[in-house]
């Protein structure tokens, strides 16, 4: 199984096992890592599942949809590495994947 | 300490747990569920799960390690049937009594049901729960015959799936127009002229009048305008606040057990969120029930922060989605009717949004497509700003600039 690190705001790190298929949102929330609120459950409404990822996997990851981008310009501390989580699936290639979190989802 | 119960375990629960533990709370919490599912997203059960698209475990807001490590005693697939709030006790369906210190209402609503003739005959279904989606699903095929009764949210995402998984789909809207109710004559046109396209019949002004059994297998449903032969029926006609044993045990009640912004009941010890608590609401100038997500994860906390002796006021701007093909429908306020409607965009293009001023200032927003006039109309109905209309009605004008 693809394995996903979450590195809290505080520096905590999380190494989870992400089956693929799931996004990595869902890959949070099922392994209880702190950080991700995902109000709307993914379905790109909320903007609350916000991640930045680390720069050498943006290539490997489809770019955002026009909805995502226009969510995401309404986050708090957005960078060229923000996503919104539940936007991206886990695939065998995103195997080793670095996200950090931000500070707050609101 | 007897700690916190909570009864219900859906959206709201599983928040309120959330809340109560980041927020220091240490005594110990129950959570009364007569589902047999750990509190789970409803959402999906009308759009991608009704679709085969998710799997079960994928619903649950959160997996079952979380109550767990959080200390909570999830009680699943029993209710409470009655509160002594003299003894400060809730009654269990399997006959335990549980003590607290502070009780929540989490209890959601239930669907209205069907009275007229025939309304209990089998292939009458309903869209709720878990356990609705697993009864339709069998008959969910390609070539079945589907009429669903009522042209809300939740009926027309229904359809939307249906249509999309090759089945014949009529709509049996009793009013003028499908979404009547919750908006716009212009955003019902929208979504009436979209579902026809996909081949959805659609009767407006059309009342069911009962249902009967086909000699054939199936059912015939007879309206004011005809009768129309199915295979299977789901009728999504609203709901009802869950609010019977909170006014059974006296607690004030009037559409929604009825809360201040502290999430707090008529007795002190009591806390109602969610769909079944009816809200004060200064944003919106009004008391009102809300069903949505937002609502009831907001809500929650508000309780939350309250048991936790930490007591915030609560008074959002409500929202809400819908997703009915490649439509995402994002909806922030309420309009009403009399509201001033300005549209931005072309509905044609599938990517426009009805504003709605009331008194000079944005009421509400439904966007379709259309994150930036959603988000910062979102923003423009919590601060209450008067808009030029005709700036607001052009694409040109950057949504941003409108907020400067
Ligand atoms: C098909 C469908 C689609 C939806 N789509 C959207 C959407 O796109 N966006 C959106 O924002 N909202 C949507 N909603 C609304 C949203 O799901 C609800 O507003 C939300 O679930 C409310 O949360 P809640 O905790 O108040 O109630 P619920 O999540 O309904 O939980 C209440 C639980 O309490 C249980 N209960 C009740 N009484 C008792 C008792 N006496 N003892 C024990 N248990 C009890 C109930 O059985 C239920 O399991 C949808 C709802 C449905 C049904
Ligand atoms: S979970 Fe709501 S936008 Fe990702």
């Amino acid at each position: 199984m693809p394995k996903v690190t979450f590195i809290e705001h505080s520096g905590k790190e999380h190494v989870v096992d992400a089956a693929a298929g799931l996004s990595v949102m869902e890959a949070a929330v099922k392994n209880l890592v702190p950080g991700i609120d995902a109000d709307c459950g993914g379905a790109c409404a909320c903007a609350t599942c916000h991640v930045y990822v680390d720069p050498a996997f943006g290539a490997k990851i489809p770019e955002k949809s026009d909805m995502e981008q226009t969510m995401l310009d309404f986050a708090n501390e957005v960078t060229a590495d923000s996503r919104l989580s539940c936007q991206i699936k886990i695939t065998p290639e995103l195997d080793g994947l670095v996200v950090r979190l931000p500070a707050s989802q609101h | 300490m007897a700690g916190t119960v909570v009864i219900g375990a859906g959206q709201a629960a599983s928040q309120l747990v959330a809340t109560l533990r980041a927020e220091g709370y240490a005594d110990p919490i129950a959570v009364i569920g007569d589902e047999p599912y750990p509190p789970y997203q409803r959402p999906p059960l009308s759009k991608k799960f009704l679709a085969g698209e998710l799997t079960e475990d994928r619903l649950y807001i959160k997996p079952p390690e979380f109550y767990e490590q959080a200390g909570a005693m999830l009680k699943l697939g029993v209710s409470a049937v009655a509160v002594d709030r003299a003894a400060k006790t809730v009654t269990l369906s399997d006959g335990a009594a549980l003590g607290y210190d502070s009780l929540v209402f989490a209890t959601g609503s239930r669907v209205r049901k069907l009275t007229v003739p025939g309304s209990d005959l089998p292939g009458i279904h309903y869209l709720r729960g878990i356990d609705d989606v697993k009864a339709i699903q069998p008959h969910f095929h390609a070539g079945k015959r589907m009429v669903v009764v009522g042209g809300g949210y939740i009926g027309l995402e229904t359809a939307a799936v249906a249509a999309k998984r090759g089945l014949a789909v009529t709509v049996v809207e009793a009013m003028e127009r499908c979404l009547q109710r919750v908006t716009s004559p212009l955003m019902s046109a929208f979504f009436q002229t979209l579902h026809r396209a996909e081949g959805v019949v659609i009767q407006t002004e059309t009342g069911v009048t009962g249902f009967e059994a086909s000699p054939g297998g199936g059912l015939v449903v007879k309206t004011t305008k005809g009768e129309i032969a199915c295979d299977f029926v789901v009728a999504g006609i609203g709901i009802l606040p869950g609010q019977e044993l909170a006014a059974a045990c006296g607690i004030v009640c009037d559409n929604g057990i009825v809360v201040d912004e502290f999430a707090r009941t008529s007795d002190p010890n009591v806390y109602a969120a969610g769909d079944c608590a009816n809200l004060p609401s200064k944003l919106m100038g009004r008391r009102l029930r809300l069903e949505s997500v937002h609502n009831a994860i907001e809500q929650a906390k508000t309780a939350a922060l309250s048991i936790a002796g930490k007591p915030k006021a609560y008074d959002d701007v409500p929202w809400f989605w819908s997703d009915q093909y490649d439509i995402k429908l994002q909806i922030a306020g309420l309009s009403a009717p009399g509201d001033t409607v300005v549209v931005r965009g072309d509905p044609a293009s599938r990517k426009f949004a009805a504003f709605y001023l009331r008194d000079g200032v944005v009421a509400a927003v439904d966007a379709v497509n259309a994150a930036p006039e959603y988000m910062i109309g979102r923003m423009m109905i919590a601060q209450k700003k008067a808009v030029d209309p005709g700036r607001l009605a052009d694409p040109a004008t950057p949504m941003k600039s409108l907020m400067g």
